[in-house]
C-alpha cells in the first residue's frame, strides 16, 4: 500500500504556499470538461461542490436526507475555531496548530495541521461574507469563547446552533451553483459502492431511496465526504442516518483505513434513560466554559437532591485534579474522570442497570456572577433542549451529564492532497483520518470540514486531473456492470432476510459489544472478546434479521440493514485496531497502559505513526500499514493539562 | 403507560388510518414511541401485512427540520416550540389515542405513510436565498462591523430548520414564513443587501410558482413554528416586496 504523505519539503509555515505554487492548474476552459462526483452535502462536502462548481467543473452531489441542508454538521452546536487572535490573547497560527497536535495526542500530521490552522482564518471571513449571523459584541465586531483543551478564545459561534448556521451558509452557495446549473443534486440518494477503472477512481453505483433505482455515475474524480461512523455504537450523537456505508465499501474496494479505533467520546451529553433510547443527545462543550463539574464526595450522598448536598461535601473533581484547565481539560480526560467516578460509586442520578451514571454540570455560580439574563443569552437555547429531554430546568438545578461516543477521528488514509490510496478518491471531513490525531479538540471539526471543501480540494484535484487521471470514462465500462451486479447480489441478499428480528435489535446489540469492550476504557482481553462475540452476532443477523418488504420502494428497514451488515463488518477492524495498537494515547485508552494516577501512557517508539488497514478479501484478516508521524514543531510530550 | 397511535398509512397496500397500541414509558420520545410500534410490525408481521410506519427524521434533536408529523392536528404535536422528535410521551396521558398524520399541503406531495416530498423548498431557496460571494473574495470578518441587535435579530430569522411546519399548519398551505425567514434574515444584513431587490422577487415567484397558497394573515404558521419564527418574517418580507416594486 502506497502511504506517502506527499508532504512538500521546505519549513512549515510556507508549505502550503510552495504547495500551491508547485500544483499544476486546469485551464479554466477545459474545467468544465471535467465532472465531479461529490458524496455528501455536509459542510464538507456542500463547500467542496459549490466551490468546484464556481471554479468551472460540473459536479454531481449526493446526499441521503431529502435536502442537503440536513446533513448532520446542522447538529453541530458549540462553534469554529480560527486563529484570527481578535481577542489580542495571544493566539496565532502557531498556537492553533501547536494546541491541536498536542490535542491530538501527537498521532497527527504536522503539515497538515498547519495548514488547517492557516486556512482557518480565510474560513471566517468566507462565512460571514455568506451572511453567517456568528454572534457580536455590542460594538460591532465579532464575539469569540473558549472552548476545551485552549486558553485563549477563538472560537467563533451562532449561540448554540453554530453548524446549523455554518451548513446553511454553505447550502446558499451550493445553492446558487445548483441554479446556475453547475451542481446537479441528487437528494435521496445512497451511495453503495464506488466504480474503479484501471485503479483509478471513476464512478458510484447509488440507490434512489424513493424508487429502489440502481443507478451508475462516471466522472473524472470523486470526493467522498460522508461523515462519521459513530453510530457503530448504535447510541451516539450522531444523526441516526450516519453510517460507515460509504467509507467502508471504498475501504472493500482499496482505500486504506487509518486509525478506525480513534473515537472520540464527549464528556457532556444527556445520560441513557431507558433500553428504549435510539441516540444521545450532546450539551455543547461551551458549557464547561460557566459549568462547574461535580459530584458528591461522600457515597451516602448519591441519592440526595443536589441542592441538600453543602459545599464543603461537593467534589469538583476536574478543577482539583487539574488545576491550570479545571473544568476547560480536553473531551478524552474530562470523559474519563467522569467514569472513573462513577465507577467509584460516586454517580448521581437514576439507577440504569443498576448504576447511576452521570454528573453534576452546574451553572448556580454562573447565574449568581453573571445574572440569568447572560447565562441564558449564552446558553438559552441548550438549556430549553435539557428541559425538553429531561423535563428539569438548568436555571434552577444542575444538569446531570455523562460521556457518550461523538465523533470519530479514524477515517480513510489520505495524502496531503486529500487523496486516498486509491487514485483519484478524494476524502474530506469527519470522513478522513488526517488532521486530529488520537482526541479531536472542541470547534476544530467544523472547522476541518470547511477547511477541506473551500480551501484544500479546489485546487489539490486539478494537480490530480491534470497529472494523474487517465481520459474519459463512460458508465457503458465493464467495470460498472460489474460493481452494479455486485451491488443488487448485496441488495437481494438483505432483501431477503426473512427472520422475525428486527435489523435495528442486531444494531443495539453491536453496540453494547462496543461500548462495553471498545468504549471508553478497552483490554486486549475485552478487545479479544469482542472478537468472538462481533462475528457470532453478524452469524445471527443473515440468519435472524428482517427486512420488511421490497426493494422498489422507500424502505427504511433494508436502508438499515445494509448499514448494520456494514457496521457489523467494520467493528471488527475497529476492534482489531484498538487490539494492536498497545498503548494509551487521546480518546484510545488501553488500561494496561496508565500511570498510577489513571493517566493515559503513551508509547512513542512503538506506536508514533498511523495505522491503516488494507482490505485483503472477503472473510479474510485485513493487514495492518503504517505511516509514521514526524514531530519535528511539536516537541513530543506528555499531555499535561493540571 | 399505555397509548395507541392511530397513524395515516399511504402506500401500495393501504390508504387510511391503521391503529397500534403499545406500552410506553414517558421517558421515550415520541419517535422512540413509533420505533416501538414498528418493531411490534415487523415481530408480528403477519398480523401488520401493511409493514412498519414510514417516516423522515434524522437528527432527533430537533435541528435538521426532517422530522414532520401532523399530532393530534398540531404540525409538531401539543408542545410549544417542540419538533416531533424533541416531544417526549410525557406530554400524554395514560389510555390515550394519538392521531398522526403527515403535513398536507399540495406543495407536498405524499410519498409513502408519513413521508411527504419538500422539494419546493429548496427551489426556492435556489431562486436567491444566498449571497452571491464566491469562494476566496471575501474581506476580513472584522472589516464589516454589525450591531449585535441587528446580527441578533438576524439570527432569529436564520434559525428555520426547513421543516414544513408552518405550511402544513396554514389553512391556505401558505410558505411565506419561510420565504420572509430567509429574505429578512439576509435583507437586514448589510451583507445582503446588494440582492435584496432580486432576491426577494425571485424566491416569492418560485414559491408561487410551487403550488403554496398565499398568506392571509391566520398566522398558525408562527403557533406552529418549532424555532418560534415571528410573523413578523411575513410583514417585513411584504415590505421588501413594495421596495423591490418602487426600485424597478
Ligand atoms: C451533536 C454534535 C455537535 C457537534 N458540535 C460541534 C462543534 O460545536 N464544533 C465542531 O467543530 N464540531 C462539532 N461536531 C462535529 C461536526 O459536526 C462533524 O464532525 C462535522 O459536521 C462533519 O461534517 P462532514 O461534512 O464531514 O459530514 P456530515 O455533516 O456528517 O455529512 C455527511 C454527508 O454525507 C452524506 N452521506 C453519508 N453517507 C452517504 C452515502 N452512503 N451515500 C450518499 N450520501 C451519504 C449525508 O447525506 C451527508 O450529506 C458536532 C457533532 C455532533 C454530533
Ligand atoms: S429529526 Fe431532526 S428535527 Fe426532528
Amino acid at each position: 500500500m502506497d502511504l506517502d504523505s506527499r508532504v512538500p519539503s521546505g519549513p512549515l509555515a510556507e508549505k502550503w504556499d510552495a504547495h500551491r505554487f508547485a500544483l499544476k492548474l486546469v485551464n479554466p476552459a477545459n474545467k468544465r470538461g471535467y465532472r465531479i462526483l461529490v458524496v455528501g452535502s455536509g459542510l464538507a462536502g456542500a463547500s467542496a461542490a459549490a466551490t468546484l462548481a464556481e471554479l468551472g467543473y460540473e459536479v454531481d452531489c449526493f446526499c441521503f436526507q431529502d435536502s442537503p441542508r440536513r446533513a448532520h454538521s446542522i447538529a453541530a452546536q458549540g462553534g469554529i475555531n480560527a486563529a484570527k487572535n481578535y481577542q489580542n490573547d495571544g493566539d496565532s497560527v502557531f498556537r492553533l496548530f501547536y494546541d491541536t497536535v498536542k490535542g491530538g495526542d501527537f498521532r497527527s500530521r504536522e503539515a497538515n495541521v498547519y495548514r488547517l490552522a492557516q486556512v482557518s482564518v480565510n474560513i471566517i471571513d468566507q462565512c460571514v461574507a455568506q451572511g453567517v449571523p456568528f454572534a457580536r459584541e455590542y460594538g460591532g465586531t465579532l464575539a469569540n469563547r473558549s472552548f476545551g483543551g485552549a486558553q485563549v478564545s477563538r472560537t467563533f459561534y451562532a449561540r448554540g446552533q453554530t453548524g446549523q448556521q455554518l451548513l446553511l451558509g454553505a447550502y446558499s452557495s451550493l445553492n446558487r451553483q445548483i441554479a446556475r446549473g453547475k451542481v446537479h443534486m441528487h437528494n435521496r440518494t445512497e451511495m453503495l459502492d464506488l466504480v474503479l477503472v484501471d485503479g483509478h477512481a471513476r464512478g458510484l453505483i447509488t440507490r434512489d431511496l424513493l424508487t429502489g433505482e440502481i443507478k451508475r455515475w462516471a466522472g473524472d474524480a470523486v470526493v467522498m465526504a460522508t461523515g462519521g461512523y459513530g453510530n457503530v455504537f448504535y447510541l451516539s450523537t450522531n444523526a441516526k442516518g450516519c453510517n460507515v456505508t460509504a467509507t467502508f465499501r471504498a475501504f472493500k474496494r482499496g482505500a486504506g483505513f487509518a486509525n478506525p479505533c480513534f473515537t472520540q467520546i464527549h464528556p457532556t451529553c444527556i445520560p441513557v434513560s431507558g433500553d428504549y433510547q435510539s441516540k444521545l443527545t450532546l450539551m455543547s462543550e461551551s458549557l464547561r466554559n460557566d459549568g462547574r463539574v461535580w459530584v458528591p464526595r461522600n457515597k451516602e450522598d448519591v441519592a440526595k437532591a443536589p441542592g441538600d448536598i453543602a459545599e464543603s461535601d461537593r467534589y469538583y473533581y476536574l478543577e482539583e485534579r487539574y488545576p491550570s484547565f479545571g473544568n476547560l481539560v480536553p473531551r478524552d480526560v474530562a470523559s474519563r474522570a467522569a467514569k472513573k467516578v462513577c465507577d467509584d460509586g460516586f454517580g448521581v442520578g437514576h439507577v440504569v442497570e443498576g448504576r447511576r451514571n452521570a454528573v453534576y454540570l452546574d451553572f448556580a455560580d454562573a447565574i449568581k456572577r453573571d445574572g440569568r439574563d447572560m447565562v441564558a443569552d449564552k446558553y438559552g437555547n441548550l438549556f430549553d433542549m435539557y428541559e425538553r429531554i429531561s423535563g428539569e430546568s438548568p436555571y434552577k438545578q444542575p444538569m446531570r451529564i455523562y460521556p457518550a461516543v461523538h465523533y470519530t477521528m479514524g477515517g480513510l488514509w489520505v495524502d496531503y492532497n486529500l487523496m486516498s490510496t486509491i487514485p483519484g478518491l478524494h476524502v474530506l471531513g469527519e470522513a478522513n483520518f488526517s488532521d486530529h490525531g488520537a482526541n479531536r479538540l472542541g470547534a476544530s471539526a467544523l472547522m476541518q470540514g470547511l477547511a477541506d471543501g473551500y480551501f484544500v480540494i479546489p485546487y489539490t484535484i486539478g494537480n490530480y486531473l491534470v497529472t494523474a487521471h487517465k481520459g474519459e470514462v463512460t458508465t457503458d465500462h465493464p467495470a460498472f456492470d460489474e460493481t452494479q451486479s455486485a451491488v443488487e447480489a448485496k441488495q437481494a441478499k438483505l432483501v431477503a432476510l426473512d427472520g422475525a428480528t428486527p435489523v435495528d435489535a442486531f444494531h443495539r446489540e453491536l453496540g453494547l459489544i462496543m461500548w462495553e469492550y471498545c468504549g471508553m476504557a478497552r483490554t486486549a482481553e475485552g478487545l479479544k472478546t469482542a472478537l468472538v462475540k462481533i462475528p457470532e452476532l453478524r452469524e445471527r443477523f443473515w440468519k435472524e434479521a428482517r427486512v420488511h418488504g421490497g426493494g422498489d420502494t422507500l424502505n427504511a428497514s433494508l436502508e438499515k440493514a445494509g448499514r448494520v451488515a456494514d457496521f457489523l463488518e467494520f467493528a471488527e477492524v475497529m476492534v482489531r485496531d484498538a487490539l494492536e495498537r498497545d498503548e494509551s494515547c487521546g480518546g484510545h485508552f488501553r488500561e494496561e497502559h496508565q500511570t498510577p494516577d489513571g493517566e493515559a501512557v503513551r508509547h512513542d517508539e512503538t506506536y508514533a505513526h498511523a495505522a491503516v488497514w488494507e482490505f485483503k478479501g472477503e472473510g479474510e484478516t485485513p493487514v495492518r500499514h503504517t505511516e509514521p508521524m514526524a514531530f519535528e514543531h511539536v516537541k513530543l510530550s506528555t499531555r499535561s493539562y493540571k | 403507560m399505555r397509548v395507541t397511535f392511530k397513524v395515516w398509512r399511504e402506500n401500495d397496500e393501504v390508504r387510511g388510518f391503521r391503529s397500534y397500541a403499545i406500552e410506553a414509558n414517558e421517558h421515550m420520545s415520541f419517535l422512540e414511541a413509533l420505533d416501538v410500534v414498528n418493531e411490534m410490525i415487523i415481530r408480528e408481521h403477519e398480523k401488520y401485512p401493511e409493514g412498519p410506519i414510514a417516516f423522515d427524521h434524522d437528527c432527533r434533536e430537533g435541528i435538521c427540520g426532517m422530522c414532520s408529523m401532523v399530532i393530534d392536528g398540531h404540525p409538531h404535536g401539543p408542545r410549544q416550540a417542540t419538533t416531533t422528535c424533541q416531544l417526549h410521551m410525557r406530554s400524554f396521558g395514560d389510555g390515550d389515542e394519538i392521531l398522526v398524520e403527515p403535513w398536507r399541503a399540495r406543495a407536498f406531495p405524499v410519498i409513502k405513510d408519513l413521508v411527504v416530498d419538500r422539494t419546493a423548498f429548496d427551489t426556492i431557496q435556489q431562486a436567491g436565498g444566498y449571497v452571491s460571494v464566491g469562494t476566496g473574495a471575501a474581506p476580513d470578518a472584522n472589516a464589516l462591523p454589525i450591531g449585535k441587535t441587528v446580527a441578533d435579530e438576524a439570527f432569529d430569522y436564520a434559525a428555520c430548520i426547513g421543516c414544513g411546519a408552518c405550511v402544513a399548519a396554514c389553512p391556505n398551505a401558505s410558505g411565506m414564513l419561510f420565504v420572509g425567514a430567509k429574505v429578512v434574515h439576509l435583507a437586514i444584513l448589510p451583507q445582503g443587501n446588494v440582492e435584496r431587490s432580486q432576491r426577494v422577487s425571485a424566491m416569492v415567484a418560485a414559491h408561487d410558482e410551487a403550488g403554496f397558497g398565499g398568506c392571509t394573515n391566520h398566522e398558525e404558521c408562527e403557533a406552529a413554528c418549532p424555532k418560534e419564527i415571528s410573523v413578523d418574517a411575513i410583514a417585513k418580507l411584504n415590505v421588501e416586496l413594495m421596495r423591490a416594486a418602487v426600485r424597478s
